[in-house]
């Protein structure tokens, strides 16, 4: 996607030779992954973060290091020059997810043998894909141990695989918001995402390329994924029953069946504004990778599995969060505790929903920089 | 022996084998975690509900779960540690026979220290005064008191004999007169004592 950016991305190519193994056993090449990287690797390459962006994220974690002020980082709040994960003092990695749009190779990304976008033809992707591209990049870098690696939501997913595929490369991790595997009621809304963009005439089966994209289906996706990102309390504050007063050409039969909620509004605008930067295939390829995570491989047993993680780990869950619920964070917390783990595990009381980790909360800011400035040498 | 919590720390660490797995139940900012971990080299989880004490452990590298001890059952299952530690929790946690009965299925023993209220100055504070006595150890009045639970030794015994509970050892605290440090004593121990420890499993 022929996308301006302010900002330097760095990329890294590998697998040109198609030896890349996926988990499905598939081999696939070449891979392109789009990072950025914030603050100074030190002499002895021990002061690296991995942050980890949730589903539709990018690798724009702070703007505190672009030139001009116009692109926000996805994590300003949290991390930056002497912010809570302090870039003057760590080096900080973020890339973009395998069968992402925002850079690294996914179905938008041009066939070689084509010439064309992979559209479907891309490879079904999974969670531990997107670890093992990863796991190249930070080899790629030659950083051994990652000080610590954190991510949100999907970015957490990745974070739990990690420690288990490659615990004695992690000293330590944060999972945000997140679960081992995704409930049913969350696998259905991400059925009425897919089901909308493939609904979308402009679909054609992926093909869309050359066209115009599925951008309907997929905004009605995100409308519908936003929806279990807030909760309750916080709609409820947020809009009441507000109605919108000034109308928009793109807001379609409102004034015909009575007027526009405020919350109908935000939703439309939420799917407007997410077209203009994400590709539908992406968002197939993605949601159904987090739907399908198991970090048991659906052999129910989590006690064992965790049982290979390595490092000390701090979970994070935030009360008032539906699409991963605290009591999904205590599995893992359990699972850990059982197996003698160092584990860590904070429910934060915000009213802000799954979202709660990307808005400013200076709890949550205050637990993950002592976590990772703990005094306690190992 | 020392200040108030060094001499708890002391005594409870004197009787935790090296390496055992340990579940402090309210283990505020987690010193005493910190001690057995040094001391002991425990594998230790605390609990707590405070969010100053959790960032304090966290800030200390102790591992800290954030739980509100008035949520029973515990979550883990029988036997998964070596030893549960209730110190100084058990009178602020509103059911507090089930806490102890739980600390003993989660636990294969459990150590269980509390502020004595059956002691001699206690009891004459309570008659001269006429109002809540209030002392060192149990520093607040009755609106604002954490401890909703208040017991005596000859209480706990009652208890453990009602709940088939073994007392297996018993540390008893007094402060020194015009002092801050406290020492062991063995007798007139529930007129005496301002503190008590008791090592306590399930017959």
């Amino acid at each position: 996607m022929g996308r301006n950016i302010p900002y330097d991305i760095k990329y890294y190519i590998f697998s040109q030779d198609k030896s890349f193994e996926l988990e499905s056993g598939k081999k696939f090449g070449p891979i392109t992954v789009a990072y950025e990287t914030y603050g100074t690797l030190n002499e002895q390459k021990n002061n690296a973060i991995l942050l980890i962006h949730a589903l539709t994220g990018d690798t724009h974690v702070t703007s505190d290091y672009d030139k001009d002020d116009k692109t926000p980082g996805w994590w300003d709040t949290a991390v930056g020059k002497g912010k809570a994960i302090d870039t003057e003092k760590y080096f900080v990695i973020c890339s973009n997810c395998f069968a992402g749009c925002m850079g690294t190779t996914g179905p938008a990304s041009t066939n070689p043998d084509t010439d064309k976008p992979y559209g479907l033809e891309f490879p079904l992707t999974t969670v531990r894909d997107m670890v093992s591209v990863q796991k190249q990049l930070i080899d790629f870098l030659g950083i051994k141990k990652l000080k610590c690696i954190m991510g949100g939501s999907l970015g957490g997913m990745q974070v739990l695989e990690w420690s288990v595929l490659y615990p004695q490369m992690l000293e330590s991790a944060i999972v945000i918001a997140s679960a081992y595997k995704t409930s049913p009621q969350i696998i259905a809304f991400g059925e009425v995402g897919r089901n909308a963009i493939m609904a979308d005439p402009n679909f054609k089966n992926g093909n869309y390329y050359d066209g115009a994209p599925p951008e309907k289906g997929l905004a009605i996706a995100r409308m519908a994924a936003h929806i279990t990102y807030l909760s309750r309390d916080s709609m409820e504050a947020k809009f009441g029953r507000d109605i919108k007063k000034d109308l928009k050409e793109s807001d379609e039969m409102y004034g015909f069946f009575g007027p526009m909620f405020q919350v109908e509004s935000y939703l439309r605008y939420q799917g407007r504004k997410f077209v203009q930067r994400f590709d539908a295939n992406s968002y197939l390829y993605i949601t159904k990778a987090m739907d399908l995570y198991d970090v048991t491989s659906g052999k129910n047993n989590l006690t064992e599995v965790i049982n290979k993680v390595q490092c000390r780990m701090l979970v994070i869950s935030f009360e008032s969060d539906w699409h991963f619920r605290p009591s999904e964070s205590w599995e893992i917390v359990k699972a850990m505790m059982n197996k003698g783990k160092e584990i860590s595990y904070v429910n934060i009381n915000s009213p802000y929903g799954h979202d709660a980790f990307l808005i400013k909360n200076v709890e949550m800011e205050k637990v993950i920089s002592s976590f990772i400035n703990t005094k306690r040498d190992k | 022996m020392g200040k108030l919590k060094e001499t708890i720390h002391e005594v409870i660490s004197n009787e935790i084998p090296q390496n055992s797995k340990v579940l402090d139940l309210g283990c505020g900012s987690g010193e005493l975690l910190e001690y057995l971990i040094k001391d002991k080299n425990i594998i230790g989880h605390g609990l707590d509900i405070n969010d100053y004490a959790i960032i304090n452990c966290i800030e200390k590298g102790i591992p800290v779960i954030q739980w509100d001890l008035d949520n029973l059952p515990l979550d883990f299952p029988d036997k998964s540690y070596d030893i549960t530690i209730l110190n100084q929790t058990i009178t602020q946690v509103i059911n507090s026979k089930k806490m102890i009965l739980e600390m003993l299925r989660v636990g294969k023993e459990g150590i269980l220290g509390f502020s004595n209220f059956g002691s001699l100055e206690i009891m004459l504070k309570f008659v001269f005064t006429g109002r809540m006595p209030i002392t060192r150890e149990i520093p607040f009045k009755w609106y604002d008191t954490p401890n909703i639970r208040l017991l005596t030794i000859k209480d706990f015994y009652d208890f453990c004999k009602a709940n088939n509970i073994e007392i297996k050892k018993k540390v008893f605290l007094k402060k020194k007169l015009n002092s801050t440090k406290y020492k062991q004593i063995r007798l007139f121990t529930n007129l005496r004592s301002d503190l008590a420890v008791f090592w306590i499993k399930k017959i």
